[in-house]
């Protein structure tokens, strides 16, 4: 599903040069989800904005889906992660302006999709993370888990091969928590959906199939949860 | 997506209610200045009551005499003997008449002292205009023929001088101590109709003159009625084809060898003659840049406010660029949002401004500053309204639009 060869991710300032990612090599298979923890500051979002296109490597390659995504014009871009990709925040990055349904309809927004097929799907998301009461609310009237399943809806919505979630928890109490990390595993194991998940939870890293460590900007384990 | 962006719109708006209130300040207050100023142009310019045929009109208002040699000039109205003598003449014209210059003369009516505008006209005058008669008629040529000493007056004098609500037809009007008859009362036209207005219109045999003169200065102007707007460039040719024909006399010392005089349309006549001297070259078109120019001018500066603003208020979204970036909007997604989004704005400011100007033309034309004022808001001034909205929407979104638009969504998210 997704193959990073060597990436290197570098910040140029006029005076410092500070090395992000070093020679990040990892593939991730189409079903799969997976974890990578790491202390604060070692690259892990840095990596996970890389994979959803969201920033550009220094060096190396990324392939999804067996197509290298190097050389890509800002629509295309755009456009594969309309298609392809689907994003969870630590902090829900909801438009507080737009009501519910609307945030979720947002990705639709940019496909060819009539204005009543678009409410439709993103009443049916709605519905998959228990919200379908709440789509006339803004933002600002719901609970931190209530904001974080609208942005899994939202994330859902344009049915994307891949979700990137980075600290989806991070914000939520453990009940809360546990709660989203349920409808993660539904959807990657009712859906195939793969997703990658950035955390710092131990307990929620392994309830995934694998778990990737970075420490400084380097990939320094890897462990298989599958057996478990 | 429109639907989604007009959300957006209202929402941000009711949200950031002070910028909101600053942004569409500055756009009705800079609009409805410029409505106002449009209306008064079409007031001015265009074919109102009663100059209705001035689509289809040419006037003179100036004979200019040169002494090439001396570098001496003289300028001014037509005298009858040139009028009759030359422009009459004319065959292309479907209709010919001439009309003082106004001026003023006081008379006591009704117990007060009245300040009056008259005119001395022919008997075509009634006839290129369309003057509405409240009252009696005009004089005609029999009139003039018989030497009657007769008046048309407008309405106000009407009321003024006779009491309002009173006929006046049939009574005598006293004016420069003599009594003239009324024959006719017409719904009066504001000064700003420089050819035709004036509360009183008498027949131009009522003024002294020399009829043994052939000065060709004087103070009567000329207005020449064409079938149609496509038959007055041949009549300005044929006029033009006269003057070197007409023969230059000597007056006293001043001996001019270079006649100048045009038959022009209207704007030409007003505009070229009073602020562009007569000049050659496309007139209306130098002035239609001017005032391209001054309006480029005076809505620069709430467009740089305007941008100002909109930079501040983009800013604060730049998560929602982030958003909807990782979501899958293109730089040129995003930049069509915040056009649309300001022009929104902008037309909500150019409605605004539409009230505003629409309040003020009313109170204007019920002022009396200018009597008889009918400034209105047309559909040429609707259109120029929202052409300028447009314009200004565009002016002042477009530019923070893009510089928006290229933030890297790590950056816009991290905001």
């Amino acid at each position: 599903m997704i193959k990073l060869s060597q990436i290197q991710k570098v910040y140029r300032t006029d005076t410092v040069e500070t090395l992000a990612l070093n020679n990040i090599s990892l593939e991730i298979g189409r079903g799969e989800f997976l974890s990578i923890m790491g202390p604060s500051g070692c690259g892990k979002s840095t990596l996970l904005n890389i994979m959803g296109l969201l920033d550009a490597p220094t060096g190396g390659q990324i392939s999804i889906e067996d197509r290298t995504l190097t050389g890509f014009s800002d629509r295309e871009l755009s456009s594969f992660r309309n298609q392809k990709i689907g994003f969870i925040f630590q902090s829900y990055h909801l438009i507080n302006d737009l009501p519910v349904l609307d945030n979720v309809e947002l990705p639709l927004l940019y496909r060819k999709v009539s204005a009543k097929e678009r409410s439709q799907l993103a009443m049916e998301a709605l519905e998959k993370v228990g919200l379908s009461n709440r789509m006339k609310h803004y933002p600002s009237q719901l609970s931190g888990g209530q904001k974080q399943r609208v942005a899994i809806a939202r994330a859902i919505v344009g049915r994307p091969d891949l979700i990137l979630a980075d600290e989806p928890t991070g914000n939520l109490d453990s009940a809360m928590g546990n709660e989203i990390m349920e409808i993660l595993e539904h959807l990657n194991q009712a859906d195939r959906t793969t997703i990658v998940m950035v955390t710092h939870d131990e307990n929620m890293a392994k309830r995934t199939h694998r778990l990737v460590r970075l420490f400084d900007g380097s990939l320094v384990s890897s462990s298989d949860f599958y057996s478990q | 997506m429109f639907k989604n962006y007009l959300k957006i719109t209202f929402a941000v708006m009711k949200r950031r209610k002070f910028f909101t209130f600053i942004s569409l300040f500055g756009i009705s207050m800079t609009l409805s200045i410029l409505i106002v100023l449009t209306s008064f142009y079409e007031h001015v310019f265009g074919a109102n009551y009663p100059e209705v045929n001035r689509d289809r009109s040419l006037y003179s208002i100036a004979l200019e005499e040169t002494d090439t040699l001396q570098e001496g000039m003289r300028r001014g109205p037509m005298s009858l003997y040139y009028i009759n003598t030359y422009i009459k003449t004319l065959q292309e014209p479907e209709a010919i008449s001439f009309s003082s210059m106004p001026s003023t003369v006081n008379t006591y009516g009704n117990g007060k002292k009245l300040n009056l505008f008259f005119k001395y006209t022919d008997a075509t005058f009634w006839e290129i205009t369309s003057f509405d008669f409240l009252e009696g008629k005009a004089y005609t040529q029999q009139n003039i023929d018989n030497n009657e000493a007769v008046v048309v007056i407008d309405n106000e004098t009407r009321d003024d001088y006779f009491g309002k609500g009173v006929s006046a037809v049939g009574k005598t009007i006293e004016i420069n101590g003599k009594n003239i008859s009324v024959i006719g009362v017409v719904r009066g036209c504001p000064i700003t109709r420089a050819i035709v207005a004036a509360n009183l219109y008498m027949p131009y045999n009522l003024q002294k003159y020399d009829p043994a003169s052939t000065d060709y200065n004087g103070s009567y102007i000329v207005t020449t009625l064409g079938k149609n707007k496509a038959h007055l460039p041949a009549i300005q040719a044929e006029y033009a084809a006269m003057i070197p024909k007409i023969p230059i006399a000597t007056i006293g010392d001043f001996k001019p060898n270079k006649l100048n005089a045009k038959l022009n349309p209207y704007f030409e006549s007003l505009v070229g003659d009073t602020f562009f001297g007569n000049s050659k070259g496309p007139i209306k078109k130098r002035f239609y840049l001017l005032a391209g120019l001054f309006t480029l001018l005076f809505m620069l500066l709430p467009a740089i406010n305007l941008i100002n603003i909109n930079i501040s208020r983009i800013l604060e979204r730049s998560s929602e660029i982030g958003i909807r970036k990782a979501f899958g909007a293109s730089s040129k997604t995003l930049v069509y949002q915040f056009v649309i989004e300001n022009i929104l704005l902008t037309f909500i400011g150019g409605g605004i401004a539409l009230v505003l100007a629409g309040l003020f033309i009313w109170w204007f034309n019920h002022s009396g500053i200018i009597p008889y004022a009918d400034l209105r808001i047309n559909w040429i001034v609707v259109g120029a309204a929202s052409l300028l909205s447009l314009l200004f929407g565009l002016m002042s979104g477009v530019a923070p639009a893009w510089r928006m638009s290229k933030l890297p969504i790590v950056d816009a998210l991290k905001a």
